[in-house]
């Protein structure tokens, strides 16, 4: 048999079985089974936590969470004191334990959170973080060069107005809550709670704008 | 510009308000096992945030490419660094039971049920029981 003939038929013969999954995902479901028969790792705390993120549930929650705050300065003042305790009020639980301060925007303040070290990120309101949160390149400029980060993502934010950057770590996670934006008197959580978008809420973006038709 | 100083936003993600989302069934695979790890009490969440930490340094010194790939890469590893420096035994187990999960797909027909043991006569051999 030449060479090429066996080439084809291991050709066939791969095709006859299931798909190999890539290497990494051999190595993440070696470790999965391992780590499950030992009894070190509940398979139901996977597929619950699999199962809330990649419905991208999070940041509707952190929207719902600002929406409640711009329309209940009581719930605010809770939110700001502790938004640990406060998102539980909305039925938020934090990422295993964990502790989540939200910092206030103000006409004279802007508030940017960053990870630093990893990708640190308020999972239980926010979701799964975007890729760039995750690059270096937005970890180490946030803290170097905020500005110059915020003018990639098309805000322009005045020097008048000081920039606080938040690094966050695995015990404390950061929230921004952006101002309510002008022209929404009146409109409820729900309406309010669509504009809330996620940069929003990591500061890479600043100002809301609700659109021409108003709620709906 | 150096590209590694470059954010590369991607306006077409930026767009979508919801973005943030796993490529792969492995990335969220790997974060929810991290997780279901610190709530069982394995390691805390200040050793996670070491470790993956340390593996991003790692990747970004030898000049990986600043994407998302390389950053679920590093969490793998990362993650199979902890459970071993925990667990040696299961550590020391995980290359055999890779290869046995290889072989189980490659002798498992399309379509079918991919079973552990599946082309070694379903015997355990790699140690792990």
């Amino acid at each position: 048999m030449s060479d090429h003939d066996s080439h084809r038929i291991a050709e066939i013969h791969e095709d006859l079985h299931s798909h190999l999954p890539p290497e990494p995902a051999l190595r993440v479901k070696a470790l999965e089974s391992l780590l499950v028969e030992k009894g070190m790792l509940d398979p139901a705390t996977v597929d619950a936590w699999i199962e809330l993120f990649t419905e991208e549930i999070g940041p509707k929650r952190g929207a719902a969470v600002v929406a409640r705050a711009w329309t209940d300065p009581d719930y605010k003042a809770r939110l700001l004191a502790d938004g640990t305790a406060a998102i539980t009020e909305l039925g938020f639980e934090g990422w295993a334990g964990g502790h989540l301060k939200v910092v206030e925007n103000t006409p004279d303040t802007h508030n940017l959170i960053v990870c630093t070290l990893c990708s640190c990120y308020p999972h239980s309101v926010l979701g799964i973080p975007p890729n760039w949160y995750k690059t270096a390149a937005y970890r180490a400029r946030a803290v170097r060069d905020p500005r110059g980060v915020m003018a990639e993502f098309g805000e322009a934010v005045p020097e008048d107005v000081a920039i606080t950057v938040w690094d966050s770590t695995a015990e404390l996670r950061y929230m921004v809550l952006p101002q309510r934006p002008a022209g929404t008197e009146g409109w409820d959580e729900a309406a309010l709670a669509a504009l809330v978008t996620r940069n929003a809420m990591i500061g890479t973006a600043r100002d809301l704008t609700p659109g021409p038709g108003g709620p709906d | 510009m150096n590209p590694r100083d470059s954010l590369a936003i991607d306006p077409r993600t930026e767009a979508r308000a919801g973005a943030g989302t796993f490529a792969e069934p492995w990335h969220a695979q790997v974060l929810a096992i991290a997780n279901g790890l610190t709530v069982a009490g394995l390691f805390s969440r200040d050793d996670w945030a070491a470790a993956l930490g340390a593996a991003l340094r790692k990747a970004e010194a030898a000049g990986e490419p600043d994407t998302d790939a390389t950053y679920y890469a590093a969490a793998l590893t990362a993650l199979e660094g902890l459970v071993a420096a925990r667990d040696p035994a299961t550590g020391g187990a995980l290359s055999p039971r890779i290869e046995a999960w290889r072989q189980a797909y490659l002798h498992t027909p399309h379509g079918k049920p991919v079973v552990l043991g599946a082309g070694r006569g379903g015997a355990s051999d790699d140690g792990a029981g």
